[in-house]
Parts: C-alpha cells; sequence; structure tokens
C-alpha cells in the first residue's frame, strides 16, 4: 500500500522518450524509398489496366519504355474528346511519332542493353483493338519486338 | 577540461525524417509492372516474303469478332473451355492425326518430343482490349500448364521450382508457340 502511495506523491510519471521515434521514422523512409519508384509522368489519359492471372514480373525496370494508351482524363477531354489516345512521355501523340520515340528510349540506353528493351503497352481495358494493332504494326517496323501487355494480377481465381 | 560537451538536441530528426517521408510517399509510386510478355514477329522482308508453309494440322486460329465473340478453329467457343482445347491441341496425347504433329528433338543431350502447334492469334479492330488480354491470358495459362505437368513428369518439381538451366530446358521442350496475326480490316468502326 504505502509503496505506492508513497511514491505518487513526491515523484512525476517519467516522460516517453522519443529517442527513438526518428529511427523508426528513418526505418519507414527506407522502406519506402526501397519499395517504391520515381513518377516519371503525370498520366494524361485514364488506364484501367486488364486483369491476368498469368501476368509476370518484369525484370528488369528500368530497359522499359512506357506507352500509355486510354481515353484522356476529364480536364483534357474537352480538347482531345473522349476517344482512345496515345501518350508518350508527357503528352498527347499519334501512331507516327512512336518511331521517334522508340528512338530516343533507344538512346538513352547503354548499347549493350538496347536489345533488352520492352515495351510496355499500358492499355486500358476499354480500349479497341484497332489501335492496339496500329501500334503493334508500328512497333514491328521500328524493331522493337518485345513487349509486354501490362496487366494487373487478379486475384486467387483458378 | 572537468565540463562535459552540451549534447545536440536530437528532437528534430525526427522531423526532418518525417518531412524526407513524406516527399518520398508524394512523388513515387508503388511499382506494379506485371503484365504479359510477348515477341512480335519482326516485318517479314518484301523480297524474300514467302508464307512459312506451316502444316494445315500444326495451326489452330483463334479468332475473336468485333462483338468479344471467339471461334478455336472454327467453332464457336466459351472462353472458359478455350484452356483445356489449347492443351489438347498442343500436347496431343493420343497423337490424333488431326492434331499438330510432334518432333523429335534434342535438348540437352536427350531428346524430347516437341509438339510443333502454333496458335494464331487473330483479331478484329473493334475487339475490346479487355477480351483479347483476357484471351491471351488463357493461351498462356494452357502453356503454362503444360510446362508444369512437363516439369513434374521429368524433374518431378514444378516449373517455378526448377533451376534456370532446367528451365530453359523446359521452355524448349514446350515451346509457347503465339503467333499474333497481322490485323485484318474487318468491321471498320
Amino acid at each position: 500500500m504505502s509503496k505506492f502511495g508513497g511514491s505518487r506523491n513526491n515523484k512525476s510519471v517519467p516522460g516517453i522518450s522519443s529517442g527513438s521515434l526518428s529511427d523508426i521514422v528513418f526505418m519507414l523512409l527506407f522502406f519506402f524509398m526501397v519499395t517504391t519508384q520515381m513518377r516519371e509522368t503525370e498520366n494524361k489519359v485514364i488506364v484501367k489496366l486488364p486483369e491476368a492471372s498469368e501476368a509476370a514480373k518484369l525484370e528488369r525496370k528500368d530497359l522499359s519504355a512506357n506507352i500509355n494508351i486510354g481515353s484522356p482524363t476529364r480536364q483534357y477531354q474537352a480538347m482531345y474528346g473522349t476517344d482512345a489516345r496515345i501518350q508518350l512521355n508527357d503528352s498527347f501523340k499519334t501512331i507516327d511519332d512512336i518511331r521517334d520515340f522508340i528512338a530516343s528510349e533507344r538512346d538513352a540506353m547503354s548499347e549493350a542493353d538496347r536489345s533488352l528493351m520492352t515495351v510496355n503497352l499500358r492499355v486500358d481495358e476499354d480500349v479497341r483493338m484497332g489501335i492496339v494493332s496500329d501500334v503493334k504494326q508500328e512497333l514491328r517496323r521500328c524493331s522493337a519486338l518485345k513487349i509486354m501487355y501490362a496487366s494487373r494480377k487478379a486475384g486467387g481465381d483458378k | 577540461m572537468a565540463k562535459k560537451t552540451p549534447e545536440i538536441n536530437s528532437s528534430s530528426t525526427a522531423d526532418i525524417a518525417f518531412l524526407l517521408l513524406c516527399y518520398f510517399l508524394m512523388t513515387t509510386t508503388m511499382g506494379d509492372q506485371s503484365g504479359l510478355q510477348r515477341r512480335l514477329p519482326p516485318i517479314p522482308d518484301t523480297k524474300t516474303a514467302q508464307d512459312q508453309k506451316v502444316n494445315r494440322r500444326n495451326i489452330v486460329i483463334v479468332r475473336i469478332n468485333s462483338a468479344d465473340k471467339l471461334f478455336a478453329g472454327n467453332e464457336a467457343m466459351d472462353i472458359i473451355y478455350l484452356k483445356d482445347k489449347m492443351k489438347e491441341f498442343l500436347a496431343n496425347p493420343a497423337n490424333d492425326p488431326n492434331l499438330p504433329e510432334k518432333e523429335e528433338k534434342e535438348i540437352e543431350g536427350k531428346t524430347y518430343q516437341v509438339s510443333k502447334g502454333v496458335i494464331s492469334l487473330q483479331n478484329d479492330r473493334g475487339t475490346s482490349y479487355q477480351a483479347y488480354i483476357a484471351v491471351q491470358n488463357e493461351l498462356v495459362k494452357a502453356v503454362n500448364e503444360l510446362r508444369d505437368e512437363f516439369s513434374m513428369r521429368e524433374f518431378g518439381r514444378r516449373f517455378s521450382l526448377l533451376s534456370e538451366d532446367q528451365q530453359e530446358i523446359v521452355k524448349k521442350a514446350v515451346p509457347q508457340n503465339i503467333s499474333e496475326a497481322e490485323p485484318k480490316d474487318t468491321g471498320k468502326k
């Protein structure tokens, strides 16, 4: 009795040490730095990837060139309409610009990596195949033959 | 000399770390780069444009029309049956003369029966991308299951658990022959 009563009277509760707080936050920071990657471009088209259960991970992320195809986001719809458009880097482009885009992506890579370049086709699931076929034909003409149909991994359907 | 050096106040390092954390949270995205990898056929030279003669029994045409209806061979088919049909086509377990022939191939000192079957995937300009990927996925799944079965038979383990060299052998023994045909200009949108 007296043990607890006595200590309450003349001693205050010790404050919680916040010295390890920074360590915890740093650990969180490193976690996010490792698991995420820089967002290079702003999406100007809406891309909802289709589901595929057999989707495999791309091994070399740095060797991929992204082509986004989808209908423009709302703020661009007044200008570009709602038809599916191609986005390369940061702007809307047409089929004819793909050649230059692939060439510049190739140039940015080292000599040895060029043959490993994968073109990552990020296409919205509601897009019609017509525009995708055009892009594929153009890629064949540029001899960028490694492509990947980006898709979400479907959750556990067998 | 008896004086102690005052400790550096470290209570603000947490704030600094929080700021950095927020910065990274805003500017980065979780990487989810996954998908179905494919190799496009190169553009054939106009001079040597010789259609590769493929025996009729070795090819099956999977077609998706503009209403996302699926045809395999010449019959309409629901997508859930496609995988089994394709597995039967590629494996040809009963050596049916109407299904693809097999070729003896030597891989790493052993001979395997390698199917010569090719799946030709055709689509229409009006086909939706979702249907197209769903069909692609089924085709890949068929090949993956065949590879799994083959690895179980040969190595007693699933394909994903094999070593890299063994995976190469399996890949050669069960090739993923999916050809994406040139688009046909039918049913203009």
